[in-house]
Protein backbone atom coordinates (compact mmCIF):
# COMPACT_ATOMS: atom_id res chain seq x y z
CA UNK A 1 0.00 0.00 0.00
CA UNK A 2 1.12 3.77 -0.87
CA UNK A 3 1.63 5.58 2.12
CA UNK A 4 -1.84 8.49 1.86
CA UNK A 5 -0.84 11.55 1.14
CA UNK A 6 -2.93 14.71 3.33
CA UNK A 7 -5.91 16.32 1.34
CA UNK A 8 -4.09 19.04 -1.11
CA UNK A 9 -7.34 20.05 -2.58
CA UNK A 10 -10.99 20.14 -1.66
CA UNK A 11 -13.32 21.62 -4.32
CA UNK A 12 -15.94 21.92 -2.23
CA UNK A 13 -14.27 23.71 0.85
CA UNK A 14 -14.08 27.55 -0.04
CA UNK A 15 -12.43 29.51 2.55
CA UNK A 16 -12.97 33.52 2.17
CA UNK A 17 -11.42 33.57 -1.42
CA UNK A 18 -10.16 37.16 -0.20
CA UNK A 19 -7.75 35.44 1.88
CA UNK A 20 -7.45 32.26 0.15
CA UNK A 21 -6.73 33.58 -3.31
CA UNK A 22 -3.65 36.44 -1.51
CA UNK A 23 -2.03 32.92 0.46
CA UNK A 24 -1.90 31.19 -3.56
CA UNK A 25 -0.70 34.45 -4.81
CA UNK A 26 2.48 33.76 -1.98
CA UNK A 27 2.52 30.52 -2.88
CA UNK A 28 3.40 31.54 -6.50
CA UNK A 29 5.68 34.62 -5.82
CA UNK A 30 8.16 32.83 -8.03
CA UNK A 31 6.07 33.22 -10.69
CA UNK A 32 5.16 36.67 -9.82
CA UNK A 33 8.73 38.20 -9.84
CA UNK A 34 9.43 36.08 -13.07
CA UNK A 35 6.65 37.75 -14.75
CA UNK A 36 7.81 41.33 -14.03
CA UNK A 37 11.04 40.12 -14.44
CA UNK A 38 10.27 38.93 -18.24
CA UNK A 39 8.13 41.29 -19.18
CA UNK A 40 10.75 43.94 -18.43
CA UNK A 41 13.59 42.23 -20.09
CA UNK A 42 10.95 41.89 -23.28
CA UNK A 43 10.37 45.17 -23.42
CA UNK A 44 13.73 46.50 -23.69
CA UNK A 45 15.57 43.23 -24.87
CA UNK A 46 14.67 44.82 -28.77
CA UNK A 47 14.78 48.33 -28.67
CA UNK A 48 18.08 49.53 -29.68
CA UNK A 49 17.20 52.67 -27.31
CA UNK A 50 16.58 50.06 -24.35
CA UNK A 51 16.17 51.67 -21.02
CA UNK A 52 16.61 54.78 -22.46
CA UNK A 53 13.43 54.84 -24.53
CA UNK A 54 11.43 55.05 -21.11
CA UNK A 55 13.12 58.08 -19.63
CA UNK A 56 12.53 59.63 -23.17
CA UNK A 57 9.28 58.88 -23.76
CA UNK A 58 7.79 61.13 -21.04
CA UNK A 59 10.17 63.59 -21.37
CA UNK A 60 8.94 63.91 -25.36
CA UNK A 61 5.83 64.36 -24.20
CA UNK A 62 5.97 66.76 -22.11
CA UNK A 63 8.06 69.26 -24.32
CA UNK A 64 4.98 68.83 -26.46
CA UNK A 65 2.94 69.76 -23.81
CA UNK A 66 5.06 72.92 -22.36
CA UNK A 67 5.52 74.19 -25.86
CA UNK A 68 1.91 74.12 -26.79
CA UNK A 69 -0.10 74.98 -23.35
CA UNK A 70 2.81 77.68 -22.17
CA UNK A 71 2.26 79.12 -25.60
CA UNK A 72 -1.63 78.87 -26.22
CA UNK A 73 -2.82 78.83 -22.67
CA UNK A 74 -1.72 81.14 -20.34
CA UNK A 75 -1.63 80.02 -17.24
CA UNK A 76 0.93 80.93 -14.20
CA UNK A 77 2.39 77.65 -12.92
CA UNK A 78 6.29 77.95 -11.55
CA UNK A 79 8.16 75.59 -12.58
CA UNK A 80 5.82 74.12 -15.09
CA UNK A 81 7.57 71.15 -16.99
CA UNK A 82 7.65 69.46 -13.02
CA UNK A 83 4.53 70.04 -12.42
CA UNK A 84 2.92 68.53 -15.62
CA UNK A 85 5.58 65.88 -15.92
CA UNK A 86 5.44 64.91 -12.00
CA UNK A 87 1.43 64.23 -12.77
CA UNK A 88 2.08 62.17 -16.07
CA UNK A 89 4.09 59.98 -14.24
CA UNK A 90 1.49 59.47 -11.21
CA UNK A 91 -1.26 59.38 -14.29
CA UNK A 92 1.11 57.22 -16.62
CA UNK A 93 1.21 54.90 -14.14
CA UNK A 94 -3.07 54.72 -13.06
CA UNK A 95 -3.22 53.86 -16.98
CA UNK A 96 -0.83 51.68 -18.12
CA UNK A 97 -1.21 48.86 -14.89
CA UNK A 98 -4.69 48.96 -15.39
CA UNK A 99 -4.57 48.44 -19.22
CA UNK A 100 -1.71 45.81 -19.13
CA UNK A 101 -4.05 43.86 -16.35
CA UNK A 102 -6.44 43.92 -18.48
CA UNK A 103 -4.69 42.65 -21.56
CA UNK A 104 -2.22 39.95 -19.97
CA UNK A 105 -5.84 38.52 -18.06
CA UNK A 106 -7.10 37.94 -21.68
CA UNK A 107 -3.79 36.62 -22.78
CA UNK A 108 -3.01 34.64 -19.50
CA UNK A 109 -6.36 33.54 -20.13
CA UNK A 110 -5.34 30.70 -22.11
CA UNK A 111 -2.95 29.67 -19.74
CA UNK A 112 -5.78 29.42 -17.01
CA UNK A 113 -8.23 27.40 -18.91
CA UNK A 114 -5.31 24.59 -19.20
CA UNK A 115 -3.66 24.81 -15.33
CA UNK A 116 -4.17 26.46 -12.55
CA UNK A 117 -2.58 29.64 -11.30
CA UNK A 118 -4.08 32.03 -8.71
CA UNK A 119 -5.82 34.49 -10.92
CA UNK A 120 -5.07 38.00 -9.62
CA UNK A 121 -1.14 37.29 -10.57
CA UNK A 122 -1.31 38.71 -13.87
CA UNK A 123 -2.85 42.23 -12.59
CA UNK A 124 -0.42 42.02 -9.64
CA UNK A 125 2.79 41.58 -11.96
CA UNK A 126 1.20 44.86 -13.90
CA UNK A 127 1.30 46.86 -11.07
CA UNK A 128 4.80 45.70 -9.92
CA UNK A 129 5.94 46.20 -13.79
CA UNK A 130 4.42 49.98 -13.15
CA UNK A 131 6.32 50.31 -10.09
CA UNK A 132 9.74 49.66 -11.93
CA UNK A 133 9.00 51.78 -14.92
CA UNK A 134 8.04 54.88 -12.47
CA UNK A 135 11.32 54.06 -10.51
CA UNK A 136 12.49 54.90 -13.96
CA UNK A 137 10.74 57.48 -14.94
CA UNK A 138 11.65 59.63 -11.84
CA UNK A 139 15.38 59.72 -13.17
CA UNK A 140 14.33 62.75 -15.85
CA UNK A 141 12.38 64.19 -13.49
CA UNK A 142 15.30 64.54 -11.50
CA UNK A 143 17.26 65.36 -14.65
CA UNK A 144 14.43 68.16 -15.18
CA UNK A 145 14.62 69.74 -11.99
CA UNK A 146 18.26 69.66 -11.51
CA UNK A 147 17.83 72.07 -15.27
CA UNK A 148 15.48 74.36 -14.52
CA UNK A 149 15.95 75.16 -10.63
CA UNK A 150 13.65 73.54 -8.86
CA UNK A 151 15.02 72.86 -5.44
CA UNK A 152 14.72 69.02 -5.10
CA UNK A 153 12.67 69.02 -1.44
CA UNK A 154 13.77 66.71 1.65
CA UNK A 155 10.44 65.59 1.14
CA UNK A 156 11.05 63.03 -1.37
CA UNK A 157 11.15 60.29 1.20
CA UNK A 158 7.60 60.66 1.30
CA UNK A 159 7.33 58.95 -2.24
CA UNK A 160 7.00 55.48 -0.81
CA UNK A 161 3.92 56.06 0.78
CA UNK A 162 2.43 57.98 -2.45
CA UNK A 163 3.90 54.69 -4.55
CA UNK A 164 2.39 52.60 -1.99
CA UNK A 165 -1.04 54.56 -2.10
CA UNK A 166 -0.98 54.79 -5.85
CA UNK A 167 -0.10 51.16 -6.29
CA UNK A 168 -3.16 50.53 -4.29
CA UNK A 169 -5.75 52.31 -6.59
CA UNK A 170 -4.18 51.12 -9.63
CA UNK A 171 -4.81 47.68 -8.23
CA UNK A 172 -7.98 47.70 -7.44
CA UNK A 173 -8.99 49.08 -10.48
CA UNK A 174 -6.82 46.92 -12.80
CA UNK A 175 -8.81 43.97 -10.70
CA UNK A 176 -12.19 45.17 -11.62
CA UNK A 177 -11.22 46.34 -15.34
CA UNK A 178 -9.67 43.12 -16.03
CA UNK A 179 -12.59 41.07 -14.74
CA UNK A 180 -15.53 43.12 -16.95
CA UNK A 181 -12.66 42.54 -19.78
CA UNK A 182 -13.17 38.90 -19.48
CA UNK A 183 -16.80 38.89 -19.79
CA UNK A 184 -16.95 41.79 -22.36
CA UNK A 185 -13.94 41.91 -24.97
CA UNK A 186 -15.13 45.35 -26.45
CA UNK A 187 -14.51 46.43 -22.08
CA UNK A 188 -11.05 47.26 -23.48
CA UNK A 189 -11.45 49.92 -26.15
CA UNK A 190 -14.44 51.59 -24.08
CA UNK A 191 -11.73 52.11 -21.26
CA UNK A 192 -9.18 53.76 -23.49
CA UNK A 193 -11.91 56.24 -24.25
CA UNK A 194 -12.79 56.86 -20.30
CA UNK A 195 -9.15 56.65 -19.79
CA UNK A 196 -8.98 59.70 -21.98
CA UNK A 197 -12.00 61.67 -20.63
CA UNK A 198 -10.10 61.19 -17.28
CA UNK A 199 -6.92 62.82 -18.19
CA UNK A 200 -8.71 66.08 -19.13
CA UNK A 201 -10.65 65.87 -15.87
CA UNK A 202 -7.70 65.72 -13.67
CA UNK A 203 -5.62 68.26 -13.07
CA UNK A 204 -1.90 67.47 -14.58
CA UNK A 205 -1.70 69.46 -17.59
CA UNK A 206 -3.30 72.75 -16.08
CA UNK A 207 -3.42 73.88 -12.38
CA UNK A 208 -6.87 72.89 -10.60
CA UNK A 209 -7.62 77.09 -10.23
CA UNK A 210 -8.51 76.95 -13.87
CA UNK A 211 -11.49 74.60 -13.22
CA UNK A 212 -15.02 76.44 -12.27
CA UNK A 213 -15.97 76.14 -8.83
CA UNK A 214 -19.05 73.72 -9.46
CA UNK A 215 -16.55 71.23 -11.49
CA UNK A 216 -14.02 71.38 -8.92
CA UNK A 217 -16.44 70.31 -6.32
CA UNK A 218 -16.46 67.10 -8.55
CA UNK A 219 -12.77 66.47 -8.26
CA UNK A 220 -13.86 64.24 -5.08
CA UNK A 221 -15.19 61.65 -6.99
CA UNK A 222 -12.44 61.18 -9.19
CA UNK A 223 -10.48 58.34 -8.15
CA UNK A 224 -7.14 59.59 -9.56
CA UNK A 225 -7.15 63.14 -8.50
CA UNK A 226 -5.86 61.86 -4.88
CA UNK A 227 -3.49 59.61 -5.93
CA UNK A 228 -2.02 62.07 -8.25
CA UNK A 229 -2.12 65.10 -5.86
CA UNK A 230 -0.61 62.82 -3.22
CA UNK A 231 2.27 62.10 -5.33
CA UNK A 232 2.89 65.73 -6.98
CA UNK A 233 2.85 67.09 -4.34
CA UNK A 234 6.10 66.50 -1.89
CA UNK A 235 7.89 66.80 -5.48
CA UNK A 236 6.26 70.03 -6.68
CA UNK A 237 5.35 71.64 -3.65
CA UNK A 238 7.76 70.74 -1.38
CA UNK A 239 5.43 70.05 1.42
CA UNK A 240 3.58 66.69 2.77
CA UNK A 241 -0.02 66.14 2.33
CA UNK A 242 -1.93 67.14 5.58
CA UNK A 243 -2.46 64.28 7.94
CA UNK A 244 -6.28 64.57 7.04
CA UNK A 245 -6.10 64.16 3.13
CA UNK A 246 -2.91 61.53 4.09
CA UNK A 247 -5.53 59.57 6.06
CA UNK A 248 -8.25 59.83 4.20
CA UNK A 249 -6.28 59.27 0.89
CA UNK A 250 -4.66 56.00 2.47
CA UNK A 251 -8.27 54.62 4.11
CA UNK A 252 -9.94 55.38 0.07
CA UNK A 253 -7.02 53.38 -1.29
CA UNK A 254 -7.33 50.57 0.53
CA UNK A 255 -10.99 50.48 0.22
CA UNK A 256 -10.33 50.51 -3.22
CA UNK A 257 -7.99 47.63 -3.67
CA UNK A 258 -10.32 45.82 -1.05
CA UNK A 259 -13.28 46.11 -3.58
CA UNK A 260 -11.19 45.32 -6.44
CA UNK A 261 -10.07 42.47 -5.00
CA UNK A 262 -12.84 41.10 -3.52
CA UNK A 263 -15.29 41.80 -6.91
CA UNK A 264 -12.33 39.57 -9.12
CA UNK A 265 -11.71 37.03 -6.06
CA UNK A 266 -15.49 36.27 -6.14
CA UNK A 267 -15.43 36.09 -9.84
CA UNK A 268 -12.16 34.38 -10.58
CA UNK A 269 -13.57 30.95 -10.71
CA UNK A 270 -15.69 31.98 -13.40
CA UNK A 271 -12.53 32.80 -16.03
CA UNK A 272 -12.06 29.48 -16.72
CA UNK A 273 -15.61 29.27 -18.06
CA UNK A 274 -15.60 32.23 -20.11
CA UNK A 275 -12.38 32.88 -21.99
CA UNK B 1 -5.28 9.47 -4.10
CA UNK B 2 -8.48 11.32 -6.27
CA UNK B 3 -12.36 11.07 -5.25
CA UNK B 4 -15.13 12.61 -6.99
CA UNK B 5 -18.33 12.31 -5.87
CA UNK B 6 -21.45 13.77 -7.79
CA UNK B 7 -19.52 16.20 -9.72
CA UNK B 8 -21.95 17.89 -12.27
CA UNK B 9 -20.51 21.25 -14.60
CA UNK B 10 -22.61 23.05 -15.94
CA UNK B 11 -21.42 25.26 -18.79
CA UNK B 12 -23.97 28.16 -19.17
CA UNK B 13 -24.86 29.34 -22.38
CA UNK B 14 -26.85 32.66 -23.71
CA UNK B 15 -28.72 32.17 -26.34
CA UNK B 16 -26.59 34.15 -28.77
CA UNK B 17 -23.01 33.96 -26.93
CA UNK B 18 -22.81 37.59 -25.68
CA UNK B 19 -19.49 38.91 -25.96
CA UNK B 20 -19.23 42.68 -26.28
CA UNK B 21 -21.39 45.20 -23.49
CA UNK B 22 -22.94 46.86 -26.53
CA UNK B 23 -24.73 43.40 -27.07
CA UNK B 24 -25.33 42.71 -23.90
CA UNK B 25 -26.84 46.34 -22.82
CA UNK B 26 -28.99 45.69 -26.10
CA UNK B 27 -30.49 42.32 -25.17
CA UNK B 28 -31.23 43.56 -21.92
CA UNK B 29 -33.05 46.18 -22.83
CA UNK B 30 -35.00 44.04 -24.88
CA UNK B 31 -35.26 41.36 -22.19
CA UNK B 32 -33.74 38.91 -25.06
CA UNK B 33 -31.11 37.06 -22.69
CA UNK B 34 -31.87 33.67 -22.02
CA UNK B 35 -28.88 31.42 -20.65
CA UNK B 36 -29.20 27.63 -21.42
CA UNK B 37 -27.35 25.11 -19.40
CA UNK B 38 -25.11 22.66 -20.97
CA UNK B 39 -24.14 20.01 -18.30
CA UNK B 40 -20.61 19.03 -19.69
CA UNK B 41 -20.68 16.56 -16.55
CA UNK B 42 -23.53 14.93 -14.72
CA UNK B 43 -23.20 13.40 -11.54
CA UNK B 44 -19.82 11.50 -12.07
CA UNK B 45 -18.31 9.92 -9.28
CA UNK B 46 -14.96 8.27 -9.25
CA UNK B 47 -12.64 6.90 -6.90
CA UNK B 48 -8.75 6.69 -8.09
CA UNK B 49 -6.48 5.24 -5.45
CA UNK B 50 -2.54 6.07 -4.96
CA UNK B 51 0.03 4.67 -7.17
CA UNK B 52 -3.20 3.94 -9.58
CA UNK B 53 -3.27 4.31 -13.56
CA UNK B 54 -6.54 5.02 -14.47
CA UNK B 55 -7.95 5.23 -18.05
CA UNK B 56 -10.64 7.76 -19.47
CA UNK B 57 -12.21 6.91 -22.87
CA UNK B 58 -15.30 8.07 -24.68
CA UNK B 59 -16.28 9.64 -27.64
CA UNK B 60 -14.99 13.57 -28.51
CA UNK B 61 -17.49 16.08 -26.23
CA UNK B 62 -18.08 12.99 -23.83
CA UNK B 63 -16.65 15.47 -21.01
CA UNK B 64 -13.20 13.68 -20.42
CA UNK B 65 -11.21 16.86 -21.15
CA UNK B 66 -14.12 18.72 -19.04
CA UNK B 67 -13.06 16.11 -15.79
CA UNK B 68 -9.48 16.35 -16.06
CA UNK B 69 -9.95 20.25 -15.87
CA UNK B 70 -11.92 19.47 -12.67
CA UNK B 71 -9.02 17.30 -11.36
CA UNK B 72 -6.23 19.80 -12.37
CA UNK B 73 -8.69 22.55 -10.55
CA UNK B 74 -8.82 24.85 -13.79
CA UNK B 75 -12.53 24.38 -13.24
CA UNK B 76 -14.01 24.66 -10.09
CA UNK B 77 -17.44 22.25 -10.29
CA UNK B 78 -20.79 23.69 -10.00
CA UNK B 79 -22.29 20.77 -7.75
CA UNK B 80 -20.17 18.16 -6.12
CA UNK B 81 -17.01 17.37 -4.80
CA UNK B 82 -13.23 17.01 -5.97
CA UNK B 83 -10.47 16.37 -3.67
CA UNK B 84 -7.18 15.93 -4.09
CA UNK B 85 -4.53 14.14 -2.26
CA UNK B 86 -1.30 15.16 -3.62
CA UNK B 87 0.05 18.18 -6.19
CA UNK B 88 -1.64 17.54 -9.56
CA UNK B 89 0.64 17.87 -12.53
CA UNK B 90 -1.02 18.23 -15.79
CA UNK B 91 0.69 17.15 -18.99
CA UNK B 92 -2.16 19.03 -21.12
CA UNK B 93 -0.77 20.67 -23.94
CA UNK B 94 2.93 20.93 -23.74
CA UNK B 95 4.53 24.31 -24.59
CA UNK B 96 1.22 26.26 -23.27
CA UNK B 97 2.95 28.77 -21.31
CA UNK B 98 5.94 29.22 -23.01
CA UNK B 99 6.97 32.85 -23.70
CA UNK B 100 7.79 33.28 -27.41
CA UNK B 101 10.51 36.00 -27.21
CA UNK B 102 12.23 34.34 -24.28
CA UNK B 103 14.65 31.89 -24.77
CA UNK B 104 14.72 27.78 -23.89
CA UNK B 105 16.89 28.93 -20.85
CA UNK B 106 14.15 31.37 -19.41
CA UNK B 107 11.46 29.68 -20.24
CA UNK B 108 12.48 26.28 -18.69
CA UNK B 109 12.24 28.65 -15.56
CA UNK B 110 9.08 30.09 -16.54
CA UNK B 111 7.42 27.37 -17.13
CA UNK B 112 8.79 25.34 -13.48
CA UNK B 113 7.53 28.57 -11.77
CA UNK B 114 3.90 27.92 -13.70
CA UNK B 115 3.99 24.36 -12.66
CA UNK B 116 4.98 25.31 -9.21
CA UNK B 117 8.12 24.47 -8.86
CA UNK B 118 10.66 26.01 -6.48
CA UNK B 119 13.57 28.10 -8.58
CA UNK B 120 15.97 26.76 -6.56
CA UNK B 121 15.28 23.09 -7.56
CA UNK B 122 14.93 23.93 -10.91
CA UNK B 123 18.16 25.27 -11.08
CA UNK B 124 19.98 22.13 -9.65
CA UNK B 125 17.70 19.84 -12.39
CA UNK B 126 18.26 22.07 -15.14
CA UNK B 127 21.11 20.63 -16.67
CA UNK B 128 19.14 16.81 -16.60
CA UNK B 129 15.93 18.68 -18.42
CA UNK B 130 18.20 20.39 -21.34
CA UNK B 131 19.62 17.05 -21.90
CA UNK B 132 16.47 15.28 -21.90
CA UNK B 133 14.86 17.59 -24.44
CA UNK B 134 18.18 17.63 -26.57
CA UNK B 135 18.13 20.90 -26.63
CA UNK B 136 21.81 21.84 -25.04
CA UNK B 137 22.75 23.63 -28.66
CA UNK B 138 19.68 25.79 -28.91
CA UNK B 139 18.87 26.49 -24.92
CA UNK B 140 19.53 30.34 -25.42
CA UNK B 141 18.15 30.77 -28.92
CA UNK B 142 14.77 32.40 -28.70
CA UNK B 143 11.87 29.64 -28.32
CA UNK B 144 10.28 31.60 -31.70
CA UNK B 145 12.88 29.98 -33.51
CA UNK B 146 11.91 26.60 -32.48
CA UNK B 147 9.92 23.49 -34.42
CA UNK B 148 6.94 22.83 -32.89
CA UNK B 149 9.26 19.22 -31.89
CA UNK B 150 11.24 21.22 -29.97
CA UNK B 151 8.81 23.09 -28.27
CA UNK B 152 6.86 19.64 -27.44
CA UNK B 153 10.06 18.20 -26.52
CA UNK B 154 11.24 21.29 -23.80
CA UNK B 155 7.65 21.22 -22.84
CA UNK B 156 7.72 17.27 -21.66
CA UNK B 157 11.02 17.79 -20.43
CA UNK B 158 10.05 20.61 -17.71
CA UNK B 159 6.70 18.62 -16.57
CA UNK B 160 7.97 15.46 -16.24
CA UNK B 161 11.33 16.02 -14.73
CA UNK B 162 10.73 14.77 -10.87
CA UNK B 163 8.26 12.33 -10.08
CA UNK B 164 4.81 13.75 -10.09
CA UNK B 165 2.39 12.74 -7.25
CA UNK B 166 -0.36 12.82 -9.53
CA UNK B 167 -0.54 13.05 -13.43
CA UNK B 168 -2.75 14.02 -16.09
CA UNK B 169 -2.08 12.75 -19.45
CA UNK B 170 -4.23 14.51 -22.41
CA UNK B 171 -2.85 12.31 -25.64
CA UNK B 172 0.13 13.59 -25.01
CA UNK B 173 2.03 10.70 -26.00
CA UNK B 174 2.96 11.24 -29.38
CA UNK B 175 5.51 13.93 -29.04
CA UNK B 176 8.75 13.68 -31.28
CA UNK B 177 10.45 11.93 -32.86
CA UNK B 178 10.67 7.92 -32.77
CA UNK B 179 13.29 8.18 -30.19
CA UNK B 180 11.78 11.13 -28.17
CA UNK B 181 8.25 8.95 -27.79
CA UNK B 182 10.37 5.86 -26.87
CA UNK B 183 12.07 8.26 -24.23
CA UNK B 184 8.89 9.52 -23.01
CA UNK B 185 6.74 6.54 -22.74
CA UNK B 186 9.72 4.65 -20.75
CA UNK B 187 9.52 7.07 -18.48
CA UNK B 188 5.77 7.79 -18.09
CA UNK B 189 5.68 4.02 -17.54
CA UNK B 190 8.41 4.68 -14.84
CA UNK B 191 6.20 6.72 -13.43
CA UNK B 192 3.27 4.52 -13.04
CA UNK B 193 5.40 1.58 -11.72
CA UNK B 194 6.82 4.11 -9.69
CA UNK B 195 3.64 5.01 -7.47
CA UNK B 196 2.35 7.98 -9.16
CA UNK B 197 -1.19 8.33 -9.79
CA UNK B 198 -2.05 8.99 -13.08
CA UNK B 199 -4.85 9.55 -15.37
CA UNK B 200 -4.41 8.86 -18.94
CA UNK B 201 -6.83 9.90 -21.56
CA UNK B 202 -6.65 8.93 -25.07
CA UNK B 203 -8.69 7.60 -28.12
CA UNK B 204 -6.25 5.44 -28.60
CA UNK B 205 -7.55 2.02 -26.58
CA UNK B 206 -4.53 0.04 -27.46
CA UNK B 207 -2.12 2.44 -25.47
CA UNK B 208 -4.98 2.61 -22.64
CA UNK B 209 -5.24 -0.83 -22.33
CA UNK B 210 -1.39 -1.73 -22.29
CA UNK B 211 -1.02 1.00 -19.83
CA UNK B 212 -4.00 1.10 -17.55
CA UNK B 213 -5.17 -1.40 -14.78
CA UNK B 214 -8.62 0.41 -14.10
CA UNK B 215 -10.49 2.74 -16.97
CA UNK B 216 -13.97 4.82 -16.87
CA UNK B 217 -15.88 5.49 -19.54
CA UNK B 218 -18.15 8.83 -19.96
CA UNK B 219 -20.49 9.00 -22.59
CA UNK B 220 -22.49 12.25 -22.66
CA UNK B 221 -20.79 13.57 -19.53
CA UNK B 222 -21.72 10.78 -17.61
CA UNK B 223 -20.24 7.55 -16.35
CA UNK B 224 -21.34 4.65 -18.82
CA UNK B 225 -19.12 2.13 -16.77
CA UNK B 226 -16.15 2.07 -14.40
CA UNK B 227 -14.49 -1.50 -14.28
CA UNK B 228 -10.74 -2.82 -15.00
CA UNK B 229 -9.96 -1.84 -17.92
CA UNK B 230 -10.45 -4.98 -20.68
CA UNK B 231 -14.39 -5.05 -19.74
CA UNK B 232 -14.29 -1.18 -20.27
CA UNK B 233 -13.03 -1.42 -24.08
CA UNK B 234 -15.09 -4.62 -24.74
CA UNK B 235 -18.11 -2.88 -23.71
CA UNK B 236 -17.37 0.64 -25.49
CA UNK B 237 -16.15 -1.38 -29.01
CA UNK B 238 -19.16 -3.43 -28.64
CA UNK B 239 -21.22 0.37 -28.32
CA UNK B 240 -19.77 1.71 -31.24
Amino acid sequence: MTQKLPVYYDSSKRRIPLVAEFRELMRYRELLTLLIANSIKTRYKRSALGVLWTMLNPLLYMSVMVIAFSTLFRFKIPHYPVYLLAGLIAWNFFSQTTTQAMNTLIWGGSLLKKIYLPRTIFAVAAVGNGIINLLLACIPLVIIMLCTGQPIYATWWFLPIAILILSAVSLGFALIVSMIAVFFADIIELYQILLQALFYLTPIMYPESILPPFIQRFLVINPVYDVVKVFRTPIYEGHLPSAFSLSAGLVSAFLVLLIGWWFFTRRADQIAYRI
Amino acid sequence: MIEINNVTVNYKLASERIHSFKEYMISKLKRKIKYEYFHALKNVSLEVKAGEVFGLIGDNGAGKSTLLKVIARVLRPSTGRVRLHGRVFPLLELGAGFDMELTGRENIYLNSAILGFKKADVKSRFDHMVSFAGLEEFIDTPVRNYSTGMISRLGFAIATDIQPEVLIIDEVLSVGDADFQRRSGERIQKFCAGGTTVILVSHDLETIGKMCGRAGWLHHGEIKKIGAVSEVISDYEEFQ
